[in-house]
């Protein structure tokens, strides 16, 4: 099972690179980034069926990360639409010099 | 294996990349928020029929449960308007290069799997995993290592989450709070002229 | 004592005889004129911190020399520049008389040093140089240059020149430029000068000596600039630099050559190579000795470098007479002789050194007998005797060039001094009144003999010895110079070698009969500045005539330690014929230094010529001599001068051509310094630096250009970075996985 769920977890991951890369709205890109997060997750969890449990163990240290990141980003998000009301990220262009 | 073991593997896969599909392709956050908590939900089942059934379980809990009603929670708070106004998705030509991208990943995956891994030497003995589980519970064989091998790295993520809280506290707070007068002077009798002049 | 265990043994395992006497403290001579400059240069700027701007570049001086232009030409400018010394009050220096006790002590005691240095060296008798190492300054590869003094007996008379006449005209000073607001500046650049010059003599090895060549040129740029808010001292100072870096890059391709060919620049062990390494005669050694030559005219104030010491008279008097007349342009002469190993066996360079010498004393003695201004006399004096000097050292008499240049020294130093008297008391005069006169112009002088009696007679000293009349000083030494050019003609290494096709004794008897010519010019031209300056009637003006008086002790007083050397200097280097003195001192002791070389040049034979032969030339130049000053006496009319403020009788085309100076300086303008601006301007300036900086804009440009298109590439938009993050993710993971 572990090609197989290698395959899913790589497609998810693609998909989730296509959800950051195309979409434009900070909240949809976060939640692709979550997507990829979950690809990974899934190949860890099908490598831990054949290498051992720390796969497992370190899903839980994604999923903390995961969470500490969400609350972070969407705190910056929710502070950018205070200021500037969009979340449109073509709008947001303040790296440029 | 049986065969209705492959038939739910390749099923919850296969709904998890629709789901995901139609999830990048919806307009409105609200709406590609509830395709993605089916994603995970499948990934879930799939955590599972993997042998790893707390995993699957904490995948329910806090990526479905907590932190999407979190990103929900925000959508709703932002209130972003009709999903027709958003004009949120780029041109087609950067769907066809992110989708282009997204075969060269792939291709170049498929094309180093078939190369023998160099840690064959750590395999374990096929269903070891699930014979564990029944002999000490579901749980146990993750916490075990998680607080005694990893434990140092386990004490950092809390430091992290700290970290996290007074970061989103810090940023979520609105600066001009000692701007508002003597609304938000705590015990005077202004409570009430403050409500009446907002 | 510090530098003990340093000094360097020479001579073998012995020590020297030198060492553990009074020579040890030779580390002190350079360092006392080096302590003075230290203290009044702290002086003058402290004092001018506390008295607010108090020097010339305030706008205002009021030094003797101040209300003359500088002769040659700007005379216009005198009225305005009067008119500022006029306008603010004459204002000593707060801290002068601290400064007029440092100033001259420190030279002073350097002179006594010098002298115990000296009673030491008398008794030791040394035969080799005593050479005091103190750190090593260029270790480099081979090169390896110490810092280190030599001390023999020619860099003894030479020091002890610069610091007694060096004393006196310090003590001078003291009273010339009293009144002068850059009192301590003056007088800390007088004891920088006397250090570096200190150091030229005494340096062991040619870099050491090259420092102090640097130096004293540096010193002679900052005092003939002394008063540099008038435009045209700052450009003769720049004038002087300018033609001295000329001379300077002929010295250092010879320091160059000497390194690349001997591999040593110490003065004991090119003496030592020398012989073997470069063959005598050879083209190596006539290259580095001309190249040397050429250092030694741009110091020394020989064609064709000489212009510059007419204008570097615009600085105050008493650095014209220890600077440019006594000391730092003698330094041309020292070179020659402390190189005399090398000159010696080049005997074309040494007919060079001579040929030079000639003519630049002839050429000059013709411009001395047309000018007007009294310091311009006597500057080309200096040139035609330095001419003199190189002459003797041209021709291997190198006794007889030292010895010039120690009369020469105390002669012309008090000419220089008593004609710095009198612009003294025509300033102070003119000062009065409120004229603009020149007080430096020899037509408005004359009968000054009433009023200035001591300067008079102490002039008349110096004209009779540098006129070379018997007895005096210059007599001897002149003497000495064309008695020894005529036994080499007669007979020597160099009238046997040729010079541009022409043998070297017909080429040397010519240089006697034009150096006989030149003494004469010289007893005419000194004759007639005397006759002009003190006799005849006085053309000052009437007002002025009554205020002309001597000046105070302290000028007169050197002036006079001055007469009694001049007049009895002579007697140094007494010839054996005329049997007064004990014969031939300064030859006997210059023996260990020159014998070599002098050897070398008359091939074993006797240093000058035989007494009866050196008697009747002895007559033969003090006739031509006194025909001179009679010639003089006989058709210079001082009644028949008019003021400079009156119009003059037209001058004939010889005149005109002398007064001129032969139109050197316009020729030098058009010939080299047009073209050199000429060039600079429209070919360096636009053209080279307009590539130039064509090309450094066009760097700029493309830099600016890849600035613009890159900032393009960062559009700020955080999905930019995205793709080119995953691109860079797809490239590597790619290249892992297809095992590229």
């Amino acid at each position: 099972m572990l090609a197989d769920a290698l395959f899913f977890s790589a497609v998810l991951f693609a998909i989730g690179v296509v959800g950051v890369l195309t979409r434009r709205n900070a909240i949809i890109i976060f939640m692709s980034v979550e997507l990829m997060l979950n690809a990974v997750n899934l190949t860890f969890v099908a490598f831990a069926q054949v290498y051992g449990y720390a796969g497992q163990v370190f899903v839980v240290f994604v999923m903390t990360v995961a969470a500490a990141e969400a609350a972070v980003g969407l705190a910056i998000i929710i502070s950018i639409f205070r200021h500037r009301h969009t979340v449109n990220l073509t709008d947001i262009n303040l790296l440029k010099g | 294996m049986t065969l209705f073991y492959h038939f739910c593997f390749y099923l919850f896969g296969l709904v998890a990349v629709a789901s995901a599909c139609v999830f990048v392709t919806r307009k409105s956050p609200v709406a590609a928020a509830l395709w993605l908590v089916n994603v995970l939900f499948c990934i879930a089942a799939l955590f599972v029929l993997l042998d790893a059934q707390f995993i699957g379980a904490i995948q329910v809990l806090v990526y479905a449960g907590a932190i999407m009603v979190v990103f929900l929670f925000v959508i709703m708070l932002l209130n972003l308007g009709e999903p027709a106004r958003i004009a949120d998705a780029r041109g087609t030509l950067w769907y066809i290069g992110a989708g282009g991208l997204a075969i060269v990943v792939l291709a170049a995956m498929m094309v180093r799997l078939p190369h023998p891994l160099p840690i064959e030497t750590f395999r374990i003995a096929a269903d070891s995993l699930v014979t564990e589980a029944r002999a000490t519970g579901a749980v146990a064989p993750v916490a075990v290592p998680l607080f005694t091998e990893y434990l140092l790295a386990f004490e950092v993520t809390s430091v992290l989450l700290l970290a996290a809280v007074v970061g989103a506290v810090v940023l979520g707070r609105k600066r001009n709070e000692s701007d508002a007068g003597p609304a938000s002077q705590p015990g005077t009798a202004g409570t009430g002229t403050a409500a009446h002049a907002r | 004592m510090l530098f003990q265990t340093a000094a360097a043994v020479a001579g073998g395992a012995a020590p020297h005889p030198l060492s553990g006497t009074a020579a040890d403290w030779v580390w002190a001579l350079p360092l006392l004129p080096l302590l003075g400059f230290v203290l009044n240069g702290a002086l003058a700027i402290f004092g001018s911190a506390k008295a607010g701007p108090a020097d010339p570049s305030a706008g205002s001086h009021d030094g003797p020399d101040a209300a003359h232009g500088v002769p040659g030409g700007n005379g216009q400018d005198d009225g305005a520049h009067a008119d500022a010394a006029h306008a603010v009050p004459s204002q000593r220096h707060p801290y002068a008389w601290l400064v007029s006790v440092i100033g001259p002590l420190v030279v002073i005691a350097a002179f006594a040093l010098a002298c115990m240095i000296c009673v030491a060296m008398i008794a030791a008798q040394p035969t080799t140089p005593f050479i005091q190492r103190y750190f090593s300054w260029m270790p480099v590869g081979d090169l390896s240059i110490d810092a280190a003094f030599q001390l023999d007996q020619l860099s003894m008379v030479i020091v002890l020149v610069i610091t007694g006449v060096g004393a006196l005209i310090h003590i001078f000073s003291v009273g010339y430029m009293r009144d002068d607001p850059g009192y301590p500046r003056y007088f800390s650049y007088l004891n920088l000068f006397v250090f570096f010059m200190l150091v030229l003599v005494l340096g062991a090895n040619l870099p050491v000596t090259f420092v102090g060549w640097e130096g004293v040129g540096l010193c002679s740029y900052l005092l003939i600039g002394f008063w540099f808010s008038d435009r045209a001292n700052a450009d003769a100072g720049k004038k002087a630099f300018i033609a001295n870096r000329v001379g300077d890059f002929g010295f250092m391709i010879a320091m160059f050559l000497l390194f690349a060919n001997i591999g040593t620049l110490q003065y004991t062990e090119i003496a030592a190579a020398a012989p073997a390494a470069l063959p005598a005669g050879g083209a190596l050694v006539t290259t580095v000795c001309l190249f040397l030559l050429l250092g030694c005219t741009g110091k020394s104030a020989q064609i064709p470098l000489y212009v510059w010491l007419p204008d570097a008279m615009a600085g105050p008097t008493p650095v014209s007479a220890l600077i440019h007349a006594a000391t730092m342009v003698t330094a041309g002469v020292y070179l020659v002789v402390r190189t005399s190993m090398l000159f010696s066996i080049a005997p074309a360079a040494s007919l060079t050194v001579c040929v030079i010498g000639a003519v630049t004393a002839l050429f000059a003695a013709t411009i001395g007998l047309k000018q007007w201004d009294i310091k311009k006399v006597l500057a080309y004096s200096t040139i035609s005797q330095l001419g003199f000097m190189f002459v003797a050292v041209g021709a291997g008499a190198y006794v007889a060039g030292i010895f010039h240049l120690v009369t020469h020294a105390f002669f012309k130093a008090l000419l220089f001094l008593g004609a710095g008297s009198v612009i003294y008391a025509m300033h102070a005069a003119y000062h009065e009144t409120h004229s603009h006169e020149d007080a430096q112009d020899m037509r408005n002088m004359g009968g000054l003999r009433t009023a200035m009696p001591v300067t008079w007679i102490l002039m008349w000293i110096a004209t009779l010895a540098i006129a070379g009349v018997p007895l005096f000083a210059g007599f001897f030494s002149k003497d000495e110079i064309l008695g020894t050019v005529f036994a080499r003609a007669q007979g020597s290494a160099l009238s046997d070698a040729s010079w541009l096709g022409i043998p070297g004794g017909a080429l040397l008897y010519g240089v006697y009969g034009i150096c006989l010519v030149a003494a004469f010019l010289t007893a005419v031209y000194m004759t007639r500045l005397m006759l002009y300056t003190f006799h005849g009637p006085n053309r000052t003006g009437d007002a002025e005539h009554s205020l002309l008086r001597e000046a105070p002790a302290v000028m007169t007083l050197p002036l006079v330690v001055l007469g009694v050397l001049s007049a009895a200097g002579g007697f140094l280097n007494d010839p054996s014929f005329l049997p007064i003195a004990p014969a031939d001192m300064l030859g006997r002791w210059l023996e260990p230094v020159v014998g070599p070389a002098t050897q070398q040049i008359t091939r074993g034979g006797p240093a000058e010529a035989d007494p009866r032969l050196s008697a009747i030339l002895a007559t033969v130049a003090s006739v031509v001599a006194l025909a001179g000053i009679l010639v003089a006496l006989l058709r210079l009319k001082p009644a028949a001068l008019r003021p400079a403020r009156e119009p003059q009788p037209a001058e004939s085309k010889v005149e005109s051509l002398l007064s001129h100076k032969y139109y050197v300086d316009e020729a030098y303008d058009r010939a080299i310094v047009t073209p050199t601006v000429v060039f600079s301007r429209n070919i360096l300036w636009r053209g080279v630096d307009g590539l130039i900086d064509g090309l450094v804009n066009l760097t700029a440009l493309i830099s600016r250009w890849l600035g613009d298109s890159g900032s393009a590439a960062q559009t700020g938009e955080t999905g930019t970075y995205a793709w080119a993050l995953v691109l860079g993710v797809v490239i590597v993971l790619g290249t892992v996985a297809l095992r590229i």
